[in-house]
């Protein structure tokens, strides 16, 4: 081993602390990057390996009812591969024991073999062997959370008619690898069912028909300009089938959730370990300079004895080195182990058939890259400035500190604070830099903590405001066909309905010159009580009796304000297509979203005064007796209670923002450690002397901690409202990343966050300033205060006699 | 009382009658500096009385710091005792030594261990604000005659200057005794003499025991007694019998 790397190990063990807690904090920034990214890569391969397996569609279409015969035409459509077609219907489920609605959506199976796309997988049982009989497949989600096993029973209301489902088999779709987004972000009462066509068509007079169609592109096809065309073809071939419209996989929901949680683990592989990085630089920076300070005459004395610069800067680069190798194989480590916990938590949500984490070499190269070049960069600085040092002068110790009043007293507020504060206050201010690098990385961990924990207000705040203050009904319930008005006295006089509003809910594509969206306008009526329109500042935004609504995701999306028409093609009825004027803005979180008052809804449709759902409101004692009544109620397609469906978006949400807080609150607290930690470490071996000077004065040991500790505090103080702002604005930036089309996630950062990030941060700082206390507790008085030059640090370390001999020198 | 090491002593300065403000019998102090055990003191009895202008001289190693320490309250005797009237400081907690520093004792080091941020009058008013009975800042630094320098930092002050804030420090709280550690060894020799004057006009004018280290021989002649320190021992004690003024002597 050379003297030098003799030299590198001894210095490294003498800042130990401080080279384990800058590892961490590296290790941190490589953690997250490495977690998410793998996390992302992971699930981006098993959605696309799956998708290829699985031969997912690229385009859905859905129409009322359209004649088999038609079908081969689809096939003629210019960049269309495969076509499919078969039949789906929702409808309402009855388990035993199962008080709640469930919805199934019934999918037919092809008359011979499986569907050849949107393949299932089996997981459990058999596939169906009977078509004509009841017997079905469902999906996995629904039979793990409704204990379904192959074998089981249910009762499924087939249009109108109570039927017995005998579950065969258990299966994955991938149309349904997040079968939660189709069902309003609750899986539990929402199952999906394959059973045979001729026992579907039969049960919804759909013979010789089909309603659902699914479409893979070839060749150059897949483009994107490509898919538009072939969508425009399919809409044009099935309109006079009462098409709702055709949409890619862009507007398949479970793809959409799927492709939207993955894309925003890309943003946390990339914001937070940026974050995480910085500070890990900053604090690389601080010790290495320090580092060097005290080894101003090791290193003239290494020039004297001709050791070329070169070899002298890679000697204190090693250091830098060292320290972020450490750093990377920790960070790889647990992040490889972070990954995996994180693809089982999806794997909790998204239901692939298997679940392979994997970690491309390229990740953790890239991420231990990234830190050693900043780290290497950030330390560039101070080593280069040891290297251009003249050995004589780096004899000589370096010139004292020179101090002046403060800003403060030059403004002749001098006399407000102590001596003591005096010192704190004119040491901040002599080293600008650091103290603001301080204050910079201890916001720093502030702002991830907060940027990572705000989300459960966020979602306690959604959930309040949309199902408390906006749908205030207990239940939604949806009819198979429009009816008649009257169709409302039916449902009010179910048991403990107290009141019943009634919707119309109509299909339409929205234009804007290039922009079009397909979605639902809906109907409420004029006096709704159960559905509130409200603005940003939850101020209800009056139904006005002519002209649309949307929610600002809606508008932004086709590029609309209140004041412009809206080009509205109903995709059902008539179809009749209108220019409607958009009179006001709702800030409805969920989705995109256009209401109108109902009559006026009919009156464009050009038919007459119609119902398509209605919300209820319960009383709760007789809750019972409605859900049994509702689910045999023939012209309900299906009912959702919305108080389960909180409890449930709550529960899992919850949970997962549990774990994911757990461990940004662990790595956000080795940032505040180690900000916190070497700040003081440095502080104290640079102000030993004058510690122990004022110990020998007659200081004690907490009047002197205060000192160093206060400087500290002040620090922290300054950085907490600081991280506060940083932690908003990047909760804000991250935001801003997410596509807001499922919900708009709302910037709600409340007290609790803040206390939160702020308490972890000084409890990570209390316990560093304790070890550093211990420190002081330690100081050598006469060693310090006596033995050593003014204005220059106590030097743990000199040169060897060892090392000169190795070097030729007697 | 006189000691068994005082061999040659006795005069008016400290005879019988005056009061002992420190006795020590018996000090040894043994370091452990890695596997080697350095004897500083063997074995030292000595008597200090109120007022009186002691210097401690001897080559380096001998001890003098070691037995200053002592006195001081910043270091404790592996045995022996060492007595501040009737306090032992041999046995006290870290707790009473602060105490003690804080409310007796004011030190002068050779490389001045002023807080760099704080001004001259800073400096003082740090010790000042923690005493029962201090003078003014301003008065302090001015008996060490530098009433005009009073805000400047240590930076701006020469290295006599920075001594004799130092000095003005350690007795702005009226210390009852007054240890210096080479407080000329880091000075040419014209400030030397500035600052040994003003340490002699402290312990004349307030009556402060003073105790001086120093290797400069002639520097002893303005004490009222010399001690002469070597190998952890007090090897001669004697008495001069006139005092010089720090402006008779040269080294």
């Amino acid at each position: 081993m050379s003297m030098l790397t003799r030299k590198l190990v001894r210095d490294l063990w003498l800042v130990k602390g401080q080279v384990v807690t800058i590892a961490l904090v590296v290790a941190s920034g490589i953690a997250a990057f490495t977690a998410s990214l793998a996390t992302y890569e992971s699930l981006k391969r098993m959605q696309a390996s799956y998708y290829e397996t699985a031969r997912f569609a690229h385009v859905f279409a859905a129409v009322r009812r359209a004649p088999n015969a038609i079908a081969p035409r689809l096939l003629e459509i210019p960049g269309v591969a495969e076509a499919e077609t078969t039949i789906a219907f929702d409808v309402l489920l009855d388990l035993p024991g199962v008080l709640e609605p469930m919805i199934g959506r019934m999918i037919a199976l092809p008359d011979h073999g499986l569907p050849a796309m949107n393949r299932l997988t089996l997981m459990a049982g058999r596939w169906v062997d009977a078509p004509e009989s009841n017997q079905a497949l469902v999906t996995e989600t629904f039979a793990k959370k409704r204990g379904l096993r192959p074998g089981s029973t249910l009762t499924a209301l087939l249009n109108g008619k109570r039927e017995t489902i005998e579950v065969v088999g258990i299966v994955l779709s991938p149309e349904y690898i997040f079968a939660a987004a189709h069902a309003g972000g609750d899986d539990s009462n929402f199952g999906v069912f394959w059973i045979g066509r001729k026992r579907l068509a039969a049960a919804f007079n759909m013979e010789g028909a089909f309603n659902r169609v699914a479409l893979r592109l070839g060749g150059v096809a897949t483009a994107g300009a490509s898919e538009r065309a072939v969508i425009d073809a399919v809409d044009r071939l099935l309109e006079p089938y009462g098409s709702i419209g055709a949409h890619g996989r862009a507007e398949q929901p479970s793809h959409q959730a799927v492709t939207q949680e993955i894309g925003e683990q890309r943003v946390f592989g990339i914001v937070l370990p940026t974050v995480f990085l910085g500070v890990a630089v900053f604090l690389l920076n601080v010790v290495l300079t320090r580092q060097i300070g005290t080894q101003r005459s090791q290193i003239a004395a290494l020039k004297a004895l001709g050791c070329p610069d070169r070899r002298i800067g890679l000697h204190y680069l090693q250091f830098v080195v060292v320290i972020v190798a450490l750093g990377s194989a920790l960070g790889v480590a647990a992040g490889a182990w972070l990954g995996h916990l994180l693809t089982g938590l999806y794997a909790q949500f998204f239901h692939f058939p298997s679940l392979d984490f994997e970690m491309p070499l390229w990740i953790p190269l890239a991420g231990a890259a990234a830190s050693l070049a900043a780290a290497v960069g950030g330390a560039l600085n101070a080593v280069l400035r040891v290297v251009r040092l003249p050995p004589a002068e780096a004899m000589r110790p370096a010139s004292p500190p020179t101090f002046r009043p403060t800003v403060a007293e030059r403004l002749g507020l001098g006399h407000l604070y102590s001596p003591a504060v005096r010192m704190i206050v004119r040491d901040m201010e002599r080293r600008p830099a650091r103290a603001l690098a301080t204050i910079s990385g201890i916001a720093g961990a502030v702002a991830i903590l907060i940027a990572g924990t705000w989300w459960n207000e966020a979602i306690d705040y959604l959930l309040e405001v949309e199902f408390r203050m906006r749908e205030r009904q207990d239940v939604s319930v949806v009819l198979a066909e429009p009816a008649s008005t009257a169709a409302v006295y039916d449902l009010a006089r179910l048991p403990g309905v107290i009141r019943a509003e009634v919707d119309r809910s109509a299909r339409v594509r929205f234009v804007n010159g290039q922009r079009t969206h397909r979605g639902d306008i809906t109907g409420l009526p004029a006096d709704s009580s159960l559905r509130l329109l409200l603005d940003d500042r939850l101020a209800e935004v009056p139904l006005p009796p002519h002209g649309l609504v949307f929610n600002r995701t809606l508008a932004e999306r086709l590029g609309v304000a209140p004041g412009d028409t809206v080009r509205v093609e109903f995709l059902q009825g008539k179809r009749l297509a209108r220019d409607v004027p958009l009179v006001a803005l709702a800030a409805d979180l969920m989705g995109l979203r256009a209401f109108m008052d109902r009559d006026a809804l009919n009156r464009l449709l050009g038919e007459g005064d119609a119902l398509s759902g209605a919300r209820l409101q319960l009383d709760g004692a007789q809750r019972e007796a409605f859900l049994k009544r509702i689910k045999e109620t023939p012209r309900v397609a299906f009912a959702i209670e919305i108080g389960p469906m909180i409890r449930y978006f709550r529960e899992t949400s919850a949970r997962n923002i549990l774990i994911f807080t757990t461990v940004l609150s662990i790595l956000a607290g080795t940032i505040a450690v180690g900000v916190v930690y070497n700040n003081a470490r440095i502080a104290l071996a640079e102000r030993a002397w004058e510690l122990a000077s004022l110990r020998v004065l007659g200081f004690t040991r907490g009047e002197v901690s205060g000192l160093l500790l206060g400087e500290l505090a002040i620090e922290v103080a300054i950085a907490l409202p600081l991280g506060w702002i940083a932690g908003y604005a990047l909760s804000a930036f991250i935001v801003g990343l997410i596509e807001p089309e499922t919900f708009r996630i709302p910037l709600v950062v409340g007290p609790r966050t803040y206390a939160y990030a702020s308490l972890i941060v000084l409890a990570a700082g209390a316990a560093s300033a304790l070890v550093v206390r211990r420190k002081i507790d330690q100081l050598d008085l006469v060693g310090e205060a006596i033995g050593r030059r003014r204005g220059r640090p106590a030097a743990k370390a000199s040169i060897s006699p060892r090392m000169c001999s190795a070097m030729g020198v007697p | 009382m006189p000691g068994p090491t005082d061999r040659v002593d006795r005069n008016a300065a400290c005879g019988p009658g005056r009061e002992a403000v420190f006795v020590a019998r018996g000090l040894t102090k043994v370091y452990r500096m890695g596997e080697v055990e350095v004897h500083a003191l063997r074995g030292v009895d000595l008597e200090i009385y109120a007022s009186e202008f002691v210097v401690l001289l001897g080559p380096s190693g001998s001890g003098k710091s070691t037995l200053l320490n002592i006195l001081g309250g910043l270091d404790t005797p592996t045995s022996g005792s060492a007595r501040w009237h009737d306090h032992e400081l041999a046995t006290a907690s870290e707790a009473e030594l602060t105490r003690y520093r804080r409310e007796h004792v004011g030190f002068v080091f050779q490389f001045y261990n002023l807080i760099p941020s704080l001004t001259a009058r800073e400096n003082v008013a740090l010790v000042t604000e923690m005493a029962a009975n201090p003078m003014r800042p301003e008065e302090a630094l001015e008996l060490v005659g530098l009433g005009d320098r009073l805000d400047h930092f240590p930076s701006q002050l020469s290295g006599g200057e920075q001594q004799r804030v130092a000095i003005a420090r350690a007795i702005a709280k009226r210390p009852d005794v007054l240890l210096c550690d080479e407080p000329t060894g880091a000075l040419d020799y014209a400030t030397g003499k500035v600052v040994l004057a003003a340490i002699v006009r402290i312990n004349r004018e307030l009556g402060t025991t003073a105790v001086v280290i120093t290797h400069n021989a002639p520097i002893a002649r303005i004490a009222d007694r010399v001690m002469r320190m070597a190998d952890g021992r007090i090897a001669e004690v004697t008495v001069n019998a006139r005092k010089a003024s720090p402006e008779e002597i040269a080294w």
